[in-house]
């Protein structure tokens, strides 16, 4: 499953990154490390991008991004 | 005691030590600086403020202290550029103390980065900020313990409200260098790393840290290793065993399994700060969503709310403005009349006494009577929503769109910056990763009216839309004008945008991460004395200091005759004919070109060239500024196309300037002064073509 189908208010852990590298190294500094707990907080009004908890903040991600996040349940 | 010294004192004791402020985006690190220096930095709820090495000085106990600002970087291997400005610092300069800020909220990730640091010095002190807003939330540091862990000074601090800062001072003062924790690899890995380290020691320039670079060679991180040599005198060419060196362990890693090295190595780092940190904070538990935060997971809240909040606070600024606005203008003509009255008494020269009068007093105190009253009031308003942390959430809800024009998000914050000054909003364009979105966001900036043009707009819809009656329907329609016109600025924004995209600035939108802070209770009385006294006197300050030189030459010009005619109305009437096609006329246009150094002039200049050429009248408020803009054949027409074209048009001096520097190239700042006007010109031919013809058929 990947991060972009996790529901508002669902937490999901994190598997691997299938992003480019700039993103990847972007996404590991603010603690997007494998087996990271992430949780879906809310999309924005117009459904792209979305929040998500990660480590004690909030961040949000585009869904085209979010869609090569795989996680699990 | 702290003794604080402004910006530019250099040495008061002989011993001067340097300290740096590190540390991720958003977690305080100006606020502190602002506590140790007495300066005023920039501070708001948002990530990306400070894009520029500030620095400052303090003494303390006979010693000199050089602090530096660093902009936020979440880890030491960055990519925007105002991150960059930051990893430099810490891996290139020389710097006695790093004082790592760190969020106690999300200590975890805020460890990762003092974990990178120390591998490169042992220099580091950890400065745990908002420790009260953690409190708030339940969650327990030990900080004694992770002083322990860590082996270097821990400090509790809540900056906002003062609290740590003498300690903080105190413990940077009694600082002694000494062996710090540091984050060990496996056993492979960290022979590999001893393997490069031992050549880096013969090669490297001796204030640098081998560890850090070894790891940096092994990962092949091509970025860095340029930056190394841009920065220093080291030359790789010149070590072409050391590019083998780093080549081979980097393949041999991979025979080993080590794949994704760069993830490694980022895990390990984070798997120490996991572990530290479930060794000192208790009631880890997950950070509340507060009840803001909920509003925002309604789907029909972000937008609606937005434009509210919009017109809400162009309504305030507009109907506090008024009177304020009113008495102004009253008591500087009353002013006027009595300076005249001391001149004459005195005997000064009539011409000199015009000069001095209509000419720099009357600019000066127009600048005053019409910027003052809106930005005392729309400069507090707006810098607590940023303090509210509203600013980032704009972006968020507004990305899509921007995505839609292959531009990102981010633009949302510098347009937001924008309101206060273009050129800063230039230069805050440098948290935005992707060069091509970067001058996007600079190109379209100007379409968000700064201060020098929002009280000139909001003077203009007061005379020509809403009368003078200021009743609540006035006020609101008033409010409602301007909010329009901000938003066809926002809209113009985005098409542009877009058209760029798809021609000179082909590409597709790059990523967009972006935190969102948690919500924060602005301090309003801090903000109020801030912002009046430090933005709004300062921005004030800076537009009398352009008018005053301003208004003396133009009414010099004015009232220089050549052949019967003054130098002005010669330009005036020679662009004229363009200048009605476009719904203006010779003057006001004139008027844009003279007002280059600062938008704040235009209207000043304006009126007195149309007063050169009338009989003088008094100008005490705003309906005899009307009468003087009728007489001149000013119809309703020319009232929008002004506006539009004051919206629109090339950027002021700063500005462009500004976008040369940011971008280095000439090129793009021609290219922004012709798109705008080219766009400006267009914008008011078709609005007064479509709107003459309107009127002739009704």
């Amino acid at each position: 499953m990947y991060l972009d189908e996790l529901e508002e208010g669902n937490s999901a852990y994190i598997v691997s990154l299938d992003v480019h590298s700039e993103l990847e190294r972007r996404l590991l500094d603010i603690g997007f490390v494998e087996g990271t707990k992430v949780t879906c907080l809310y999309r924005s009004y117009f459904h792209d991008p979305i929040a998500y908890l990660v480590k004690g903040a909030v961040i949000a991600l585009r869904v085209c991004d979010a869609k090569r996040i795989m996680v699990r349940p | 005691m702290k003794y604080c010294f402004k910006q530019g004192f250099q040495k008061k004791y002989p011993q001067e030590r340097v300290i740096a402020l590190a540390g991720n985006p958003n977690v305080g690190k100006s606020t502190i600086f602002n506590e140790l220096t007495g300066l005023k930095q920039h501070t708001g709820n948002w990530t990306g403020k400070t894009v520029d090495n500030a620095y400052g000085y303090y003494g303390y106990c006979d010693k000199n202290y050089k602090v530096y600002d660093l902009p936020g970087t979440y880890s030491l291997i960055s990519h925007s550029k105002e991150e960059e400005h930051a990893r430099d610092f810490i891996c290139l300069e020389h710097y006695d103390v790093m004082v790592v800020v760190c969020d106690a909220l999300c200590l975890e990730r805020n460890l990762n980065l003092v974990l990178q640091i120390l591998e490169i010095t042992n220099n580091v002190i950890v400065c745990v900020n908002l420790l009260d807003e953690a409190q708030k939330k339940g969650i327990q540091i030990d900080l004694k313990k992770l002083e322990k862990i860590l082996g270097i000074p821990v400090i509790g601090t809540c900056a906002r409200n003062k609290i740590g800062i003498n300690e903080l001072v105190q413990m940077i003062e009694q600082y002694q260098s000494q062996e710090a924790f540091h984050v060990s690899y496996d056993d492979f890995l960290e022979e590999k790393i001893k393997e490069v380290e031992a050549v880096l020691k013969k090669t490297l320039p001796e204030n640098l840290n081998t560890r850090f670079f070894a790891l940096r060679f092994i990962e092949q991180d091509q970025k860095m290793l340029q930056r190394l040599e841009e920065t220093t005198n080291f030359e790789l060419q010149k070590y072409p065993e050391l590019i083998q060196l780093g080549k081979k362990v980097h393949t041999e890693l991979k025979e080993h399994g080590y794949y994704l090295l760069k993830h490694q190595i980022v895990k390990t780092i984070y798997q120490k700060s996991e572990e530290i940190c479930s060794q000192v904070v208790t009631n880890q538990k997950q950070r509340q969503i507060s009840k803001f935060e909920r509003l925002f997971q309604k789907k029909w809240f972000g937008i609606p709310m937005m434009l509210l909040l919009l017109f809400l606070i162009f309504w305030i600024t507009m109907v506090g403005a008024n009177i304020p606005s009113e008495l102004l203008f009253q008591f500087f003509a009353w002013l006027g009349d009595w300076l005249r009255y001391l001149l004459e008494m005195f005997r000064v020269p009539t011409y000199f006494c015009n000069l001095l009068l209509d000419g720099a007093y009357q600019t000066v105190t127009w600048v005053i009577a019409v910027m003052l009253p809106p930005m005392a009031i729309f400069f507090p308003l707006f810098t607590i929503l940023e303090d509210f942390g509203l600013l980032p959430r704009i972006a968020f809800q507004l990305d899509k769109q921007f995505a839609k024009c292959h531009a990102c998000g981010k633009q949302a914050l510098t347009m937001c910056m924008g309101f206060g000054c273009n050129a800063v909003g230039v230069t805050g364009t440098r948290i935005i990763d992707s060069k091509r979105e970067r001058l996007l966001a600079m190109i379209t900036n100007n379409f968000v009216p700064c201060n020098g043009r929002f009280p000139t707009m909001i003077a203009i819809i007061t005379m020509f839309f809403i009368g003078f009656s200021s009743g609540i329907q006035n006020t609101f329609l008033s409010a409602l004008i301007l909010t329009g016109i901000i938003l066809f600025g926002i809209a113009m924004t985005f098409l542009v945008s877009y058209i760029l995209s798809k021609t000179v600035l082909k590409g597709v939108p790059s990523a967009f991460v972006l935190e969102l802070p948690p919500f924060r209770k602005p301090q309003i009385g801090k903000v109020i004395v801030h912002s009046i006294f430090h933005r709004t006197l300062f921005v004030l300050g800076r537009a009398i200091s352009v008018a005053l030189p301003a208004g003396i030459l133009i009414f010099l010009l004015a009232n220089t005759n050549i052949n019967g005619s003054d130098l002005l109305m010669i330009c005036a009437d020679f662009l004229d004919p363009f200048a009605r096609m476009i719904g203006l006329d010779g003057v006001i246009l004139l008027s844009f070109f003279l007002g280059f150094p600062a938008n704040e002039i235009v209207m000043p200049i304006m009126l007195m060239i149309y007063l050169s050429k009338t009989t003088m009248v008094e100008m005490n408020d705003l309906l005899r500024v009307k009468e003087i803009l009728l007489n001149n054949g000013w119809t309703l027409i020319t009232a929008i196309c002004t506006i539009l074209f004051s919206l629109l048009h090339f950027p002021c001096s700063t500005t462009c300037l500004t976008i040369k520097k940011e971008t280095k190239s000439w090129k793009w700042m021609f290219f922004t002064i012709v798109l705008t006007t080219s766009i400006a010109v267009i914008v008011c031919f078709l609005v007064s073509h479509i709107f003459t013809f309107f009127l002739s058929v009704s």
